[in-house]
């Protein structure tokens, strides 16, 4: 069952982190670049990539880094979870309207072949194209 | 407010609120009498361009509105040794924020200030630690607020029922059993510690603690909360017999059955030792994450009985609990040789300057997050050890401590 969150379109590699992420303390804003120490996916660029995560993680201050990452154009391009998130969805929607950009984010199953090229297409509460 | 009667900033700041509501399904939306924003910490122009928007649209603050710490201590500016620009772009972040209608109380712990929420009441409040502490210690009801959500509270004084605001969503999901010998409830770090382990063990969940002593004070409630707010996603525990929703352990699971957990003694000493041995140079201590209180402040200052530190000692604070201490316990701390900080904290903005060797703090909230923001090896002590600590200048643990050699 797929749901949107947020309107939007991407295409991008898919980036699979099979553990949660919290962008603050664990995405330096200005690279893009995966700095938690902690994470198996540290040293790996969100930049362009369509993030799949099962959902976010840590402190509220991680929608103002999201906003920001997508602001100066290093951030995810699109995000994939397993179940709603707040805070993941307040960055994103903030980012969309105030740099008119189009982030998507939906909830589906998470895909599991990482690299793959996909194109999302997010219009609507129900209405989801992905290939 | 969607339509724009009430202007640009308003009709974004309800689009927001209405987005989130969709999110959690839920039904209607809330008054709130209250909020807290976390939102005027500067971590990039993003957040600053979000509350410029609201100012530009005419938007302002409908409830009394506290802020949380910014990025300055406006009280002592000599402290803050980063960039001019980035002093300059988060000084206009904390001022457009006053702009709005928020108070200027640039802490984290707006529960000890004068004025807080009571039981029952809806609010919609930022900052982890003060979430949890909001909904645990003084059973006023909100969810986890992020940046821009809290403020799109605030201005619409409107929130989404769901979760925490709804009596269903408050019962504890999990029983956490303490396993532990009588000398820890004599021992401050129970409280960091076991808050370190509810937050890595239970998530998200809503833990009901069962063995607490009814005399746990508000500032070891918020010790426990600050750290399971950090190493998870906690947003509200139960204390039975202690916090105001868990007379027994049937009100707070509002008679579900639930899954137990144990905490063993041997967990808590690993938990300690995980931070940080202490052992070697002692560079700096760092104490007050969350905010002191009135009250550790001048336990604080007994504490240190005319001695003096022989290294950078912290104390974070909010300039309205500064502004309540009596002189004597001021000047005790300065003639310590104690810098206090206020308006922010020493772990998210650079104030200490390049430390060699260990930092001592009582603050498991500080220990978690300060390697990966100053690049600083930790150790978790108890106040006393803070204070001893600094005086020899090496990290002197004591005797009392579960597990101590």
């Amino acid at each position: 069952m797929t749901r949107v969150l947020v309107d939007g379109e991407a295409s991008g590699h898919l980036l699979v982190l099979r553990e949660p992420l919290s962008f603050w303390g664990g995405v330096d804003p200005g690279s893009g670049r995966i700095i938690d120490r902690s994470h198996h996916a540290v040293g790996e660029s969100v930049t362009g990539k369509i993030l799949v995560m099962p959902h976010g993680r840590g402190s509220s201050s991680s929608a103002s880094v999201i906003a920001e990452t997508i602001r100066i154009g290093v951030g995810a391009v699109g995000f994939i979870l397993a179940e709603p998130d707040d805070i993941v969805v307040t960055g994103v929607f903030v980012a969309n309207h105030l740099y008119g950009t189009s982030v998507p984010v939906i909830i589906t199953n998470l895909p599991e072949n990482p690299g793959r090229t996909v194109h999302l297409s997010a219009r609507g509460a129900r209405n989801v194209e992905g290939e | 407010m969607l339509a724009g009667d009430h202007g640009d900033g308003v009709a974004f700041a309800m689009e927001l609120v209405v987005k989130l509501a969709e999110v959690s399904d839920a039904p209607r939306l809330i008054d709130i009498t209250s909020a807290h924003i976390d939102g005027c910490l500067y971590h990039g122009a993003a957040g600053t361009d979000f509350v410029e928007r609201m100012v530009n649209g005419g938007a302002s603050v409908s409830v009394p509105t506290t802020l949380n710490v910014s990025s300055l201590d406006l009280l002592h500016p000599e402290l803050y040794r980063g960039s001019p620009e980035t002093a300059a772009a988060a000084r206009r972040l904390m001022d457009l924020h006053v702009a709005l209608g928020c108070e200027a109380t640039w802490t984290c712990a707006p529960y000890q200030l004068a004025v807080r929420p009571s039981l029952g009441e809806q609010v919609a409040w930022g900052e982890s630690n003060a979430i949890v502490f909001a909904n645990s210690v003084l059973g006023a009801r909100t969810n986890r607020y992020g940046d821009f959500a809290d403020l799109a509270c605030a201005i619409t004084g409107r929130a989404p029922l769901a979760g925490l605001h709804t009596d269903a969503g408050r019962a504890a999901t999990v029983l956490v059993k303490l396993d532990l010998d009588g000398k820890w409830f004599e021992n401050e770090l129970l409280y960091p510690l076991l808050g370190h382990w509810i937050g890595s063990r239970c998530g998200s969940a809503i833990p009901a603690i069962v063995g607490l002593d009814t005399r746990t004070t508000e500032d070891e409630l918020k010790a426990l909360g600050a750290a399971a707010a950090s190493s998870g996603a906690t947003a509200m525990f139960h204390a039975v017999g202690v916090t105001p929703e868990a007379g027994t352990v049937v009100q707070a699971t509002r008679s579900q059955d639930v899954p137990e957990l144990e905490v063993s003694e041997s967990e808590l000493i690993a938990i300690r030792a995980g931070f940080g041995s202490g052992e070697g140079r002692l560079g700096a201590v760092s104490v007050g994450t969350p905010h002191m209180s009135a009250a550790e402040m001048t336990r604080l200052a007994a504490l240190t009985g005319g001695k003096q530190t022989s290294v950078p000692f912290y104390v974070n604070t909010s300039r309205s609990v500064l502004g309540s201490l009596p002189h004597e316990v001021v000047d005790r701390l300065s003639t310590f040789g104690a810098t206090v900080v206020t308006d922010t904290c020493t772990y998210i903005t650079p104030i200490m300057g390049e430390v060699e060797g260990t930092v001592l703090t009582n603050s498991a909230k500080w220990a978690y997050y300060a390697p990966g923001n100053l690049g600083v090896e930790v150790a978790l002590g108890s106040l006393t050890e803070c204070v001893s600590s600094a005086v020899a200048g090496s990290v002197e643990l004591e005797d009392s401590f579960p597990g101590a050699p």
